[in-house]
């Protein structure tokens, strides 16, 4: 249900013209009444309401048409515009409370590498910071994220994670998104992140092989350190079944206050308060054209943006002024 | 990267020509009036006209082509006899057997003359594999990261690297390997063309693979253009664009059903049985993951862009299986 209503360009069509006896045009008016109905459930009315249905249903005829494009790397912009993002939206504003500082610090065009701390057993803070971007950016820009190739290979979850924009964290990829004029966001920790316990949160784990800043260098666009405060808390990691995870093929197995005592019910996050900050970029540009292979330079800036990371986290922390409420 | 021009070629032999896509070649080269004699060779006679072409029925597994070759003094060699289907060769043996050893032979054949100045070979995207460890766009210079399965891909690999010897045995031979994405069109005939044609769809669950396509109109072009035009070493040819799998399905119109992991060889053992289409042995994992291929130097070095797009490349296979008429077509090549 797109509830804001984006449609850009599109005639609403009054649904009262769809008026058919067949078959199909029974089913459509049973969707439409359905779609009324939940929309004014969420206090939608008038134009508005009217407007939300006619591109909801102009939605579900594209998707049926396949008249939509994904770019090549699977980014399905229908699909996240009018489908995956409203989803979303609650989490962000209701949930999480999130606040967004520093969102100028994002260029309004052309590449740039947004760097960011890891936490939360599952990924929500990316999800959470691809919402961030979107909405508060004054040219409401895709953030395109790098995963891991777990994610790729994983029913369901794979082809949802491409069409949402996201594509395997290796430097080709990311250096074709980066020259393309994406923003590209990374989240370096890995699964060393999302899978710490919650006694070692908001401490970062080491950054890789700085692969990513690499990248950024070989494409020439700045490098914005991102601090993600609220992630550790949504699900806290309490211990890690380590036998279980080998068993399933999985990087860690994590036990929380709620999973998998409660079952399914241990898949929603507890409501804390999330802030995220976008620090002053670092521009990559500047050095020589080699400077991207000498690795005691990449090594230099890995760390350079990891302690900026980690000292904007604990401010952040100090300035948070409740973790839930 | 464009190695410049080859002498522009006088004699030509075109293998493979009994199939569709190999004969049109031979026909759009009698019509380059610079080109002195065009020859054919294949098994079988082929059943369309060859224009002024010369049909020579020989089997690129014996000798006899190095004579020929010799002979009429060719200069220029299109390798378009490596066969995808094993349906079209007999059994896979046979396939394997025209293409690895036919494919040696020629190239014996070719080394060993002089007047020989140019090869040109026809290749797949295939032999990138196809796996959720891929990176989304493959270059030129990129292995694969999961070796194909499938007979036809690994065929073209073991092709490519007898292609590779050559090039060092005889550095004076100029050579293009055209790595070719999916071939659809409304005539020609492939696994993916038999696939969409099915009554029911098998699709594998839980995935959606991204699909490029390479219309059978811009695959005879891009062979002409790497006969006549500048070299290019290794470089992949497609169409613009990108289908997910679930949109091909949409687009076909076909009643689909999902498929296990655990149940694709099953699926694809009974969709064979009941002789809906000779899917090899790793399709569905093609789908469930796709590939797709970058083509900035098909339009650089090769000169070349396609009048067809992924998608309309599709949707005319789709439009001619409907019994609609083939829509106009009219090519522009680049530097030519």
């Amino acid at each position: 249900m797109s509830l804001r209503g984006r449609a850009a360009g599109e005639q609403p069509a009054s649904p009262v013209e769809v008026v058919s006896d067949s078959d199909l045009g029974r089913l459509v008016m049973v969707v439409i009444q359905a779609l009324r109905a939940a929309g004014a459930a969420v206090g939608l009315a008038g134009e508005d309401l009217d407007r939300s249905v006619a591109a909801t249903l102009a939605f579900l005829r594209r998707r049926i048409d396949g008249d939509y494009t994904i770019d090549e790397f699977g980014f399905d912009d229908d699909l996240t515009e009018h489908l995956a993002l409203p989803l979303l939206r609650p989490l962000f504003r209701a949930w999480f409370r999130v606040e967004v500082r520093g969102i100028d610090n994002i260029p309004d065009s052309g590449g740039a590498l947004i760097v960011a701390n890891h936490s939360g057993t599952i990924a929500l803070d990316s999800v959470m910071t691809q919402v961030a971007v979107h909405d508060l950016h004054p040219r409401h820009r895709h953030l395109r994220m790098l995963a891991a190739d777990l994610v790729f290979a994983s029913p369901v979850l794979g082809p949802l994670a491409r069409k949402t924009g996201s594509t395997l964290a290796t430097q080709s990829d990311a250096e074709r998104l980066l020259r393309a004029g994406h923003l590209v966001g990374v989240w370096p920790e890995g699964f060393k992140g999302v899978g710490k316990l919650y006694r070692d949160r908001y401490r970062l784990q080491r950054f890789g092989r700085g692969g990513f800043v690499a990248s950024a260098m070989q494409a020439q666009v700045p490098i914005i350190p991102c601090s993600i405060v609220g992630g550790e808390e949504t699900y806290p990691m309490l211990g890690n079944a380590s036998v279980l995870a080998r068993m399933l093929g999985l990087p860690y197995f994590p036990l929380t206050p709620t999973f998998p005592w409660l079952g399914p019910l241990g898949l929603v996050p507890l409501p804390s308060k999330w802030i995220i900050e976008f620090g002053t970029p670092l521009p990559s540009t500047g050095g020589e054209e080699q400077a991207a292979d000498d690795p005691a330079v990449v090594f230099e800036i890995t760390d350079r943006v990891r302690e900026t990371i980690q000292h904007t986290v604990y401010d952040l922390l100090r300035a948070r002024r409740t973790t839930f409420f | 990267m464009s190695r410049g021009r080859a002498p522009s070629p006088r004699v030509v032999l075109v293998t493979g020509v009994a199939r569709d896509l190999a004969g049109r070649v031979v026909r759009r080269l009698c019509d380059d009036p610079t080109i002195e004699v065009v020859i054919g060779v294949d098994l079988v006679a082929p059943a369309h006209p060859m224009g002024r072409g010369e049909f020579v029925r020989a089997d690129i597994r014996s000798p006899m082509v190095a004579r020929l070759l010799a002979q009429s003094e060719v200069d220029t060699v299109v390798h378009m006899g490596v066969i995808a289907t094993p349906r079209d060769a007999g059994s896979r043996v046979a396939q394997k057997d025209i293409n690895v050893l036919g494919t040696m032979q020629l190239l014996a054949g070719v080394q060993r003359v002089p007047t020989m100045r140019r090869l040109v070979v026809k290749s797949t995207a295939g032999v990138y594999g196809s796996s959720p460890r891929d990176p989304a766009v493959f270059t030129e210079d990129m292995p694969a990261k999961v070796m194909p399965r499938s007979g036809f891909a690994r065929d073209s690999m073991e092709v490519e690297s007898y292609v590779r010897s050559l090039s060092r045995r005889r550095p004076d031979i100029d050579i293009s390997t055209l790595r070719m994405a999916n071939v659809v069109g409304p005539s020609i005939r492939t696994v993916l063309t038999d696939y969409f044609s099915m009554p029911v769809l098998p699709v594998p669950w839980g995935q959606d693979g991204r699909l490029q396509f390479l219309h059978e109109d811009d695959a005879v072009a891009a062979m002409v253009q790497a006969t006549r035009g500048p070299t290019v070493g290794t470089c992949n040819v497609a169409g613009d664009g990108v289908l997910a799998l679930s949109q091909a399905v949409r687009l076909a119109g076909r009643p689909w059903v999902p498929v296990l992991p655990v149940a694709s060889g099953s699926v694809q053992w009974a969709v064979r049985r009941a002789g809906w289409a000779a899917l090899p042995s790793d399709h569905l994992s093609m789908l469930a993951f796709g590939r797709v291929i970058d083509t900035a130097r098909m339009r650089s070095g090769l000169g070349f862009t396609p009048a067809y797009s992924t998608r309309t490349a599709f949707e005319s296979f789709l439009a001619a299986r409907r019994g609609q008429d083939r829509p106009e077509q009219h090519l522009e090549l680049g530097v030519g």
